[in-house]
């Protein structure tokens, strides 16, 4: 090799090095910039401002404690105590949570020291240690009280409504009804509902101990009375994921039995014609690329909400998809296998059945059970635009922003259903076509 | 000799006969009973589906073409101002394509990160990999939608949102993916590195991402066409692009079903098309591995 030789091999590698660092620095680069453009188009900088934290707060609060109110209706005098404030989680008549005591004074004690008083003519009064004792008068639609005129941060305070917010619970006041929130951790009445017998007893005493309930056996009064639970609606939620496994089933199943034919149709293999062939990947281009979305709106026009909506534009979406994936398999079959079953005689379809198919089940198989599982996830969003299932659960509990602890028990559920649809669809992946090492 | 296998062999071939086609019997058994489980399955799931649903499969069937024609019909009477619309929601379809293209960024860094360290051979904190694996798992198993409704409640309405669930989501996604790849790295030159003193990073960055980059980045373009899809979706639940646009028009009903159509058109055509310049890639890239 001569030095001009060695010359030009040099210069040659010195310019790939230097397009493979030009492309090394360049492609970074460039997405540094994007990512600059992105910052500003998205507004991230206004994003601190339009932010609600007082929501973060809450959600983060909310979503694993719970709030038992005192509410005081100020016209009748009348005291109820409600978890959540709902009606549903009202005590009955003549129970009432143990930090409550006294009839004529209700002293309700928030812990840490901090105590409320309701006292006779819709008077309250409220102890916070290193504060002064805060008494208040409710007449009309206006409360007076006591309160300085430079208030904490935790206060707020105007004719109308006073509103205290301590680290144990909150207190507000109007002229209607005055409100005391004690916050506890967990998920209150998740088993059962304070109006069931099995309410506060022991696992232990519910299995092994006497009949609580004369009308019914243990187990079953209590497994029905947690099944009928108001608060958490356990059967509801059941057959809400029930719904959203469902239309993932119906579509993905549905899709590949449409789109095994079809896929006939669109191989070069199987299909002479070329119109047909290029008129069915049309078609499967179409279908695909309308999306999820488009059909979704467009099926709920003719078919209602609910969860056959979401399987049919499961379905429909992924014929296209299927047909593609399976078209391609088609194409890549082994030839000899075919031409095998032909030199025994087999017709046409006897070649499809003993020739084709065996070969592109594996395939087939692997890819229903991948979508079966990512259609799991698909059904629970479009759950939520076509309401079916527990996508419109999550939705609706999101909407009353309030209940965030059942949005979170959703949100558990939903992760650990998509993980067990994962885990499922590779199981029977394994136990159909055997494991891959 | 000849004596022995003349009156052996019979008796013998009926034996296989009669086991083969005992096993073969027993197949079909088998395989008609799975059948019979799936079209039963079928079956009693399309019922439950079609009684829970508010319209009945049979007398909607006929309506389907209702809505579709409604909206082309009005589009077709008002064609004369349908650039003007794809116009206007140009600046929608724009912010689609950016949340879909950001999160899949984002996404597929966290994803890299994610699966070199849930690898093994190449994890640097070898006893972490079943922590990084279930990491990954939970962020792929979220549907999109449950990070986008309570992002939408805590940082209001807008892009930012759905890019986050997106991200999240893709990032887990990709993680498996990847690890899928990188699991069946050659760790030559992983050890030759080593051998130099090069740090983690750069094993990573010399020995394992040029051997796996084609695939990465196959994966990476195939989830940027699935994002394109699920930020149309996710601004139907309120987080902006050109889904929420959709809902407003839809919302109107009659009478503005031109903007409907419009961006029916627009998503579309950006589906497809991006459908078809990343299949293309992806063929490139997956075919230059082949050789």
């Amino acid at each position: 090799m001569t030095t001009i030789d060695l010359d030009a091999t040099k210069f040659e590698a010195e310019k790939l090095f230097q397009r493979k660092r030009l492309i090394g620095f360049g492609i970074p680069a460039v997405i540094a910039v994007y990512f600059v453009y992105i910052f500003f188009a998205f507004d991230l900088p206004g994003l601190a401002g339009r932010a609600n934290m007082e929501n973060a707060v809450t959600l983060a609060s909310d979503s694993w404690s719970y709030k038992v109110h005192v509410t005081r209706d100020n016209r009748s005098g009348n005291v109820t105590y409600a978890v959540e404030g709902e009606r549903k989680g009202t005590y009955p008549e003549g129970q009432r949570p143990d930090w409550v005591t006294g009839d004529e004074v209700i002293t309700i004690d928030l812990g840490g020291d901090i105590i409320v008083r309701y006292l006779p003519d819709n008077r309250t009064e409220i102890e916070i240690p290193g504060f002064q004792l805060i008494e208040a008068q409710a007449e009309g639609r206006t409360v007076t009280t006591n309160l300085p005129d430079n208030l904490p941060d935790w206060i707020s305070a105007s004719d109308r409504r006073v509103g205290i917010t301590t680290p144990e619970g909150r207190i507000t006041l109007t002229g209607a009804r005055t409100e005391v929130f004690n916050y506890f951790p967990g998920w209150e009445l998740f088993w059962f509902t304070l109006d069931s017998p099995y309410y506060g007893q022991a696992l232990a005493t519910i299995l092994f101990g006497d009949q609580i309930d004369p009308a019914r056996d243990n187990i079953t009064g209590a497994v029905s009375d947690w099944w009928n639970n108001d608060m958490w609606r356990h059967k509801d939620v059941a057959w809400a994921i029930g719904e959203t496994i469902l239309m993932a089933f119906l579509g993905t199943m549905g899709a590949a039995i449409i789109a095994l034919p079809l896929g006939f149709l669109a191989a070069k293999r199987f299909s002479p014609f070329m119109l047909v062939r290029a008129a069915t990947r049309r078609l499967f281009d179409f279908v695909r690329g309308v999306d999820a979305l488009i059909w979704t709106v467009v099926l709920a026009r003719a078919f209602g909400p609910g969860p056959l909506t979401g399987a049919l534009a499961i379905l429909i979406t992924d014929t296209g998809t299927f047909g593609k994936i399976f078209s391609e398999a088609l194409e890549n079959v082994d030839q000899k296998q075919i031409e095998g079953v032909a030199s025994t005689g087999a017709k046409p379809l006897q070649r499809y059945r003993f020739g084709v198919i065996p070969q592109i089940v594996p395939v087939l198989l692997a890819q229903i059970l991948y979508f079966l599982e990512s259609n799991t996830r698909s059904a629970t969003i479009i759950g939520a635009i076509t309401g079916g299932g527990i996508g419109l659960m999550l939705t609706q509990a999101i909407q009353t922003q309030k209940d965030w602890e059942e949005v979170a028990y959703y949100i558990v559920l939903i992760i650990a259903m998509v993980m067990f649809m994962d885990w499922f669809s590779g199981w029977l992946r394994g136990k159909l076509i055997g494991r891959k090492t | 000799m000849a004596d022995i296998s003349l009156s052996g062999v019979p008796h013998h071939v009926d034996g296989i006969q009669a086991s083969y086609m005992a096993q073969v019997q027993r197949r079909r058994l088998y395989g008609g009973l799975t059948l019979l489980i799936f079209v039963v399955l079928m079956v009693s799931g399309f019922n439950v589906a079609d009684d829970r649903n508010a319209g009945g499969f049979w007398d909607g069937l006929h309506q389907i073409g209702d809505y579709p024609a409604d909206v082309l019909s009005e589009a077709w009477e008002k064609r004369a101002d349908l650039p003007a619309l794809i116009a206007k929601y140009f600046p929608a379809l724009v912010e689609t394509i950016n949340i879909a293209a950001v999160s899949t960024l984002i996404g597929a860094i966290s994803g890299l990160f994610l699966s070199l360290l849930g690898t093994r051979g190449l994890a640097k904190w070898p006893r972490l990999i079943p922590l990084f694996r279930r990491i990954s798992d939970i962020m792929r198993a979220v549907p999109e939608i449950v990070i986008a409704l309570v992002l939408i409640f805590v940082l209001g309405g807008g892009p930012v949102p759905a890019m986050i669930a997106i991200a999240i989501h893709t990032a887990g996604a990709l993680a498996k993916m990847f690890s899928e790849v990188s699991e069946n790295t050659d760790l030559k030159a992983v050890e030759g590195l080593a051998s130099t003193g090069a740090t983690w990073s750069q094993r990573m960055l010399l020995g394992v991402l040029p051997q796996v980059a084609p695939n990465y980045v196959s994966y990476t373009l195939l989830r940027f066409e699935i994002n394109i899809r699920a930020s149309a979706i996710l601004g139907f639940v309120g987080a902006g692009g050109l889904g929420y646009e959709l809902r407003n028009a839809m919302a109107w009903g009659p009478g503005r079903f031109d903007e409907a159509a419009a961006i029916f058109i627009l998503l579309f055509g950006t589906i497809v098309f991006f459908d078809q310049v990343s299949s293309r890639y992806r063929n490139r890239l997956t075919e230059g591995q082949g050789q």
